[in-house]
């Protein structure tokens, strides 16, 4: 008990440097967590992608088209249970800033994915509307979206200026699923470009194909594949996960980055860290070698250097973690749709805590070292 | 009168522990700090330096990038008939009808897939860009299934080496030459013959022109022309503006994500001198005391205290731009959001930029080091020399 006393003692001896030591450890686990959790929402993507569904897309890249008319050679590939068609809208709403999901789907399209919930009526109203358009929770949040509004989106891929009226709002089934995707009629847009670009028509971006069997996702991408080799559009079908894994991968550098500026942050209170254990430990030399002349082990002092590294440590990490979750909830929010899943994670947590440890730990190595060895007379004779 | 400088220095020199770990802290702000900025000039530089401020861009309204766009081969004959357009020589107009298409290719390092682009160019396109030059090699033989690459993708993606194949709308293409285009954007793309090219992906239409202004000021007449004909429902740019344009969601990217992270680290850094300078004060008391009783006025004490605080910082500025001025060996190769293809740019170092690093050091060293020099100062002679 009088341990833990000293300690806590020694601890609050300079309130000052405590209280700013604290602070920097603070903001350092505060802002390695949210790095971490930019990280994860980068993959979210990849996380929520479901094993059952395949992506069948043309070969050259996602920017060619393939026909329409693929749909039906892909149903009677065997496993497949249903086929949606869905295209990019890409699409501007009010300034190019705004960015958010917009794609042309089938109607069969939402029967695919049973983590996107909407209601009957809303989705009765949906098929009935060409004009229609079911919107996420999170999008419609953003935006102020409510059901019956007109949205105007300025076509970039398609031209023209593009009403839609919002019939359907979907939430998650979990937090992971994405909440900011725009869902307009594949049919409606095929209409108007036989109207007005005729040669564009019938063309669709890419199949979501539904497994009725998830373990022969493998065969049945083969099987899409070989069923269009050597034709205008050969096609390259991967599982939804394989495809968001190679969006991300498109951008890895920048993941790469913020990983690497993550760990920096850690470094930097390392150092800030370590300082103040040092000059605690040289300002107390005359302390622990009066604690040694009274028979005291070095490994007391040791142990009484460590113990106040790793409650400062623990402090800092523990307040650190509790506020990440409201900043994050507030840089979340302030992202709006452009990251969709914004949760920490308790991967994120345990990462925190582990370098809030680490960072006690390594920066009572150097000081108890030092007071460890000091020798009685000289430590004696020390005035800090 | 002044504290000599050398009693600042020196007291920097009877810690070193602790001015290494406090210096050590802000170089790695300073680092990122620099880092960002050497990111967002490099991305800048690239992209400014692909388009040049004579050449115009047709592309069609509303579609923002030419992989989006689509220009009809009747409207591409209007627009080359305008009377704005340059004449090279013998009386050929200098334009350049383009196809550009994204394909999928390997990175040779990680097999991991990435968007390439790829620009079947008219005879006058390489003319109009004079920064392309080939380096090994030759140029595309107009009517072949001939390529040549960007030494960035040339390097970089698997069957875009010199004498390699890559395959793409059905067709083998042999890579006969590699070029460097002077660090712009154009490194990281594959060209060709515009006329192969679309048949191979079945494109009827182009997807967009370039062409030399006769004369530079003629640019807003011509857009004038362009804009309004009801025709055409095109849009034009100069080439600088267009790729300035191309690049701004992901510079703005940069530099906020990276301002942000360089102001939250800083307050770590400072946080550290702050310490540090609280804890030589505390520790000096009676030198200060000393230093007083000797005739030196307080502001002379506060800036002695000041200058130590700057000199740590002037050396974590100068340690962390030293560290950021290896970052030029790197190339950044990650994907553009507008243009959506692979981009490669790297670390670029300017004047601006060291003198912008090195003022932010001092700023945190001021920020650090203002209120332990202020309880320096304020310090009375009698107590501080009494103190033990």
């Amino acid at each position: 008990m009088h341990f833990f006393n000293l300690i806590l003692r020694n601890t609050l001896r300079h309130k000052l440097r405590t209280s700013l030591t604290l602070l920097g450890l603070v903001v350092a686990i505060v802002a390695f967590g949210l790095l971490s959790t930019v990280v994860d929402a980068w993959y979210a993507g990849v996380d929520s992608a479901s094993s059952a569904r395949l992506i069948t897309r043309n070969a050259i890249s996602l920017v060619f088209p393939m026909p329409a008319t693929y749909a039906q050679k892909i149903r009677q590939v065997d496993g497949v249970r249903g086929v949606a068609a869905a295209n990019w809208f890409g699409g501007v709403y009010k300034d190019p800033k705004n960015f958010f999901p917009q794609l042309a789907v089938d109607v069969t399209y939402f029967g695919m994915f049973p983590e996107f919930i909407v209601d009957e009526t809303q989705m009765r109203a949906w098929l009935r509307d060409r004009k229609g358009v079911i919107v996420g929770k999170k999008l419609a949040e953003t935006y102020d979206f409510k059901i019956g509004d007109t949205v105007v989106l300025k076509g970039t891929i398609f031209p023209g200026n593009w009403e839609f009226v919002i019939r359907g709002i979907y939430s998650g089934k979990t937090p992971k699923t994405d909440v900011s995707e725009f869902f307009l009629h594949w049919e409606y847009l095929n209409e108007t470009m036989k109207r007005n670009v005729p040669r564009r028509a019938n063309q669709v971006g890419l199949y979501m194909v539904e497994l009725s069997n998830p373990s022969r996702a493998a065969e049945a991408s083969r099987e899409i594949d070989a069923e269009f080799k050597n034709s205008l559009a050969e096609t390259l079908t991967e599982t939804e996960k394989a495809f968001q894994l190679g969006f991300v991968a498109m951008t890895e550098a920048i993941v790469v980055a913020i990983r690497a500026v993550s760990f920096l942050v850690i470094f930097i209170i390392l150092a800030v860290m370590a300082n103040t254990m040092a000059m605690t430990a040289r300002e107390r030399t005359a302390e622990y070698a009066t604690l040694k002349a009274l028979g005291f082990a070095p490994s007391f002092v040791v142990t009484l250097i460590f113990g106040e590294s790793l409650l400062l440590a623990f402090v800092g990490g523990a307040i650190g973690v509790a506020l990440t979750f409201p900043v994050a909830d507030v840089f979340g929010t302030a992202m709006g749709s452009l990251f969709p899943n914004f949760n920490v994670s308790m991967h994120t947590v345990v990462m925190q805590a582990v370098s809030a440890i680490a960072v006690g730990i390594i920066a009572a190595l150097a000081p108890s070292r030092y007071a460890a060895r000091v020798n009685i007379v000289d430590g004696l004779r020390s005035i800090g | 009168m002044q504290i000599p400088l050398t009693y600042s220095l020196r007291n920097l020199r009877t810690r070193k522990l602790t001015t290494a770990l406090t210096a050590g802290g802000m170089a790695l702000v300073v680092f990122v700090f620099a880092a960002v900025l050497m990111l967002d000039e490099g991305l800048r530089k690239t992209l400014i330096e692909t388009g040049s401020p004579d050449n115009v861009v047709i592309i069609r309204k509303g579609s923002e990038s030419e992989v989006q766009s689509g220009l009809e081969r009747d409207k591409a004959a209007i627009v080359e008939s305008q009377p704005q357009v340059a004449m090279g020589a013998g009386g050929v107009r200098m334009v350049s009808k383009e196809s550009i298409v994204l394909i999928t290719l390997l990175r040779r390092d990680s097999i991991k897939p990435a968007n390439v682009v790829i620009r079947g160019v008219s005879l006058m396109g390489p003319v109009l860009r004079p920064q392309v030059k080939i380096i090994s090699g030759r140029m595309f033989r107009p009517g072949t299934s001939e390529v040549i690459a960007g030494h960035a993708i040339s390097d970089r993606f698997e069957g875009a080496g010199l004498g390699e194949t890559v395959r793409f709308g059905g067709r083998e293409w042999t890579v006969v030459g590699a070029f460097d285009a002077a660090r712009s954007g154009f490194d990281s793309e594959l060209w060709g013959d515009v006329e192969q090219f679309m048949p191979a992906f079945r494109r009827p239409v182009y997807s967009s022109m370039v062409f030399k202004l006769e004369d530079t000021h003629q640019f807003e007449a011509f857009k004038q022309a362009i804009e309004d004909d009801p025709r055409l429902k095109l849009e034009a740019k100069r080439e600088t503006q267009y790729y300035a344009d191309q690049s701004e969601v992901l510079s703005k990217f940069i530099r906020y994500l990276g301002l942000t992270l360089s102001v939250i680290f800083s307050i770590g850094a400072i946080i550290g001198a702050m310490i540090t300078m609280y804890a030589a004060v505390a520790s000096r008391t009676n030198e200060i005391g000393t230093l007083r009783a000797l005739g030196f006025r307080r502001a002379s004490v506060l800036a002695a205290f000041l200058l130590e605080s700057l000199f740590l910082s002037l050396i974590g500025g100068v340690v962390g731009l030293l560290l950021a001025s290896f970052m030029q060996l790197f190339t950044v190769s990650t994907m553009n959001w507008q243009s959506w293809s692979e981009l490669a740019f790297s670390f670029t170092l300017t004047p601006a930029i060291v003198v912008n690093s090195l003022l932010f050091s001092l700023a945190m060293g001021l920020a650090g080091g203002f209120l332990p020099a202020l309880r320096a100062a304020r310090l009375g002679i009698v107590d501080a020399l009494r103190a033990a």
